[in-house]
């Protein structure tokens, strides 16, 4: 009966960015990343975001988590609004909201040790850089203690990705933002870094913020979804819904545009993935 | 009528480390035949093997007869190699912003593809250019850009284009729409499937999406550690598996379960040169026993088998 | 195993062997390379005088070994005056926003197009010619290439993802620089420094060729080049030992920063 506490909020949000001058005659062109998005995200919900490239969905994450700033909107997370804030007052989001990035190639810095990767966002706030957390840490998502000795060009991408993991919950985030966390990996690590991502949200009850390209992925980790397409959001609502009844026409053509095992085995051909049919 | 791509015990090893061993497979004519692996299993380098563009210090053996050419491919020196690419065999790469020259327009890129294998004469060229833009549903006027100016997703049709340039007996994509959005795959994929039924071409189509693979090709043969596991038709592959490698990937890929965890393959994909003797999958198996530190025979015909010493489907002891 | 990395070798054993030779000239050398005998002068080599002598009856090989010391005191000041300057103004100027970076950028461009000898030149006249003042100013004049390098490296990783993730872990801009951008560079720096290096001793030659360098009766190899002018069709010999010297010099220390950069580059180290 009592109203779930919103975790994040999002208020017409608009992001600009402007591009270099073209012409001494008119003005420079703008390219407008973002045209007034909103939406809610609920405490302990697990939230999709759902777009192909150019949608605008990284500039929205990295407006959320504070990187960046929006030309105008607002966003309010755990009730407080983070737009204009300065960096100085923005401790308590750099504690509480932590991301995962998509390429497990550059989202850890070649010349750093495993240990000190996972213990950065802790030694930056002030905390002591404990070695047990660390190994603590890595056992939670599933890498040996000597992980931490090593070069993240040791590991391969799954297991980089679980680096990554491990140094988005060092501070104990009550949030987590994952920017495509599955995109570059196989099919069967995939499958694995799903899990683990899965597991530890339930085990440790955080909001989740899964954004990919991938509706199928997001089906199956998300509860709500949110579809983008050319900076704005065109269709939220329950992930199974969404999919197996599309309204916007650019979801719809989204939906049918994803090759499945199902649909193939009974017979779909490529030129099936260009109607804009029923999912099967 | 005879196959196309004929590949028998082909093996590449860079050193003394093994990265593909034994490799048989055939493509027909008008076939289109997908090799589904995940990274390490050796699907790429057997697609560059077979074109001739293995890296330096990699060594491919085995035996590689496409129809039309008449020399045997593995170790034919480059010239031989050039008068064949292009022509009898066309490819189309991974990543779309590095494959075209970004100093050339597109319509001198496509028109230097045919001019190369003097399939048309310099006047004829260029109107074959637009044909060809036709073919994949460019504008005439793309013939004037050059490659910045077009996004992936045009840069891969445009190479797409140039593969089909010189209607080429064979055409080897790998992974040719990984890296495009899902609407752009479905475009490009639509139009490789016509492109090579329209020529009748034999279709070798590299990828590690199950579904993907599913919807574009006949039949397919799965790779792991280098070596072929299993092979037959998509409709009998991915409904009853018969290998446990098959098996594992197409639980791991289900995300229709409705379980909150999907099924995983125990363990992780061992570096290259560093498979198990015998059954490559034989450290991730729950099935192996010692038997299995002998490499399994191959089960079956050449378009329906499997190698497994305690395949899938056997009633489970 | 590591796969024996042949340009650390042969560059680490050519600049061994300079230091060793500078090292040991400090304690010995067959001859006091200043003195002056007019009764030798321009001896053949031989066995008592194994590169010979010069038109002051002073030993070539003992000059020589002297004369390293001043080549590695020259690379060593002006490839340290030039990256301690200009890598902090790269990394500065790919980290702050776009008016005071290209600012700093044109600052550097105009520094880049003043020749650097006239520069060597000026403050040798200002300050007296000396080995130190003819340092600083190729010191200076060096910046410029390695701010344009260092900063074109720094811009591209703070495009990385795993600085975005040093930000949301709550890092500050310097401490970026410091814990992130400057690892990251220090194969630029490594091979920028022996780039530089090369060009330092090469000035430095020039410099004492012209007069504007190490000044008599310290030997430098670059006046041993100077002096050997008038006798270059009769004694070739006294061209060829300082010219040969500061050829190799060069390559070891290019060789050196080549393999250095390999060498500690993390992610070469286990290719197939």
């Amino acid at each position: 009966m009592s109203e779930t506490p919103t975790a994040i909020q999002v208020v017409d949000l608009v992001r600009d960015y402007p591009r270099p001058r073209t012409s001494l005659l008119r003005p420079a062109p703008v390219v407008h990343a973002l045209r007034g998005v909103s939406l809610e995200v609920k405490q302990g919900e697990r939230f999709g975001i759902v777009g192909e490239s150019g949608c605008g969905k990284s500039t929205l994450l990295r407006i959320i988590a504070a990187l960046d700033r929006a030309t105008s909107g607002q966003v309010i997370v755990e009730g407080t609004d983070i737009t204009r804030l300065p960096e100085r007052r923005l401790r308590f989001l750099r504690e509480n909201l932590q991301l995962v990035f998509q390429d497990p190639m550059s989202s850890l810095d070649p010349r750093m040790r495993v240990r000190d990767i996972i213990a950065e966002p802790l030694v930056v706030q002030g905390h002591p850089a404990s070695g047990q957390r660390v190994r603590e840490l890595l056992e939670e998502v599933g890498l040996s203690a000597d992980a931490g000795d090593r070069y993240p060009h040791q590991f391969s991408g799954g297991q980089r990705q679980r680096i990554s993991i491990a140094r988005a919950l060092a501070p104990r985030p009550r949030i987590l933002i994952a920017d495509e966390p599955v995109s570059a990996l196989d099919v069967s690590v995939r499958a694995q870094v799903l899990n683990l991502i899965s597991d530890l949200v339930d085990e440790l009850d955080l909001t989740l913020v899964f954004v990919s390209h991938d509706l199928s992925v997001v089906k199956h980790v998300c509860d709500r979804v949110a579809v983008m397409n050319a900076g704005q959001i065109v269709e939220t609502g329950y992930t199974a819904d969404v999919y197996a009844a599309p309204q916007h026409p650019y979801t719809q053509r989204l939906v049918s545009a994803i090759p499945t095992l199902h649909r193939a085995l009974a017979g779909a051909t490529t030129s099936d993935l260009l109607a804009k049919g029923e999912p099967a | 009528m005879s196959d196309v791509l004929t590949v028998r015990g082909l093996s590449v090893a860079v050193r003394d480390k093994a990265l593909v061993s034994d490799v048989d497979l055939t493509v027909g004519a008008g076939e289109r035949v997908g090799l589904i692996g995940e990274s390490g299993s050796g699907k790429s380098l057997t697609a560059l093997s077979i074109i001739g563009l293995l890296p330096e210090d990699v060594r491919a053996d085995g035996s590689v007869r496409v129809d039309g050419v008449g020399h045997e491919l593995v170790g034919a020196d480059e010239r031989r190699m050039s008068r064949v690419r292009g022509r009898d065999i066309a490819m189309v790469f991974q990543e779309p912003m590095t494959a075209l020259n970004p100093t050339m327009r597109i319509g001198d890129q496509l028109a230097e593809a045919m001019l190369i294998h003097s399939t048309k004469s310099k006047r004829s060229a260029l109107a074959g250019a637009v044909e060809l833009l036709e073919l994949v549903q460019l504008p005439a006027e793309t013939i004037r850009a050059y490659p910045h100016q077009l996004s992936g997703g045009q840069r891969q049709r445009v190479v797409l284009a140039l593969a089909l340039a010189n209607d080429p007996s064979l055409l080897i994509c790998d992974e040719p729409t990984t890296a495009l959005d899902v609407t752009v795959q479905a475009l490009v994929l639509d139009l490789i499937v016509r492109g090579v039924l329209e020529r009748a071409s034999a279709l070798l189509f590299i990828t590690h999406d199950l579904a993907v693979v599913a919807t574009v090709c006949e039949r397919v043969l799965v790779m792991y550690g280098g070596r072929v596991v299993e092979s037959g038709p998509v409709g009998e592959i991915f409904t009853r598996p018969r290998h446990r490698y098959t098996e594992g990937l197409l639980a791991a890929s289900d995300l229709e379960t409705a379980d909150r965890r999907l099924t995983t393959i125990p363990g992780t994909v061992p570096p290259a040169g560093q498979f198990p003797s015998g059954c490559v999958f034989r450290n991730r198996c729950r099935h192996a026993t010692d038997i299995c530190a002998q490499t399994p025979e191959w089960t079956g015909s050449e378009t329906r088998g499997f190698a497994c010493h305690h395949p899938a489907g056997v009633a489970d002891v | 195993m590591r796969r024996l990395n042949p340009s650390l070798v042969v560059g680490g054993v050519i600049v061994g062997l300079i230091v060793l030779m500078a090292l040991v000239s400090f304690v010995w050398t067959p001859y006091d390379a200043t003195l002056v005998t007019p009764a030798s002068r321009l001896l053949r080599p031989s066995w008592s005088h194994w590169f010979g002598t010069d038109k002051f009856g002073r030993d070539v090989l003992s000059q020589i070994m002297v004369g390293s010391r001043t080549t590695l005191f020259v690379g060593v000041v002006a490839v340290g005056v030039a990256a301690v300057i200009g890598v902090p103004l790269g990394i500065l100027s790919a980290m702050v926003r776009r008016w005071p970076s290209e600012f700093i950028m044109r600052a550097n461009d105009l520094l880049l197009a003043f020749p650097a000898l006239l520069l060597a030149i000026m403050f040798g006249a200002v300050f007296g010619a000396s080995t130190l003042t003819a340092m600083i100013a190729i010191g200076i004049a060096s910046v410029p290439s390695f701010a344009r390098v260092i900063r074109s490296g720094a811009l591209q990783v703070m495009r990385t993802e795993y600085v975005l993730a040093a930000r949301a872990a709550g890092r500050q801009p310097w401490p970026i620089a410091v814990r992130h951008v400057l690892p990251n560079v220090t194969s630029l720096i490594t091979v920028q420094a022996s780039v530089s290096f090369a060009i330092a001793v090469l000035a430095e030659a020039a410099l004492s060729f012209l007069g504007y360098g190490t000044p008599p009766p310290t030997p430098s190899w670059g006046r041993m080049l100077q002096e050997s002018q008038e006798f270059l069709f009769s004694a070739p010999r006294l061209a060829i030992f300082p010219g040969v010297a500061i050829a190799i010099a060069v390559l070891g220390f290019n060789l050196l920063g080549d393999g250095l950069r390999d060498r500690f580059d993390p992610k070469l180290e286990d290719r197939r």
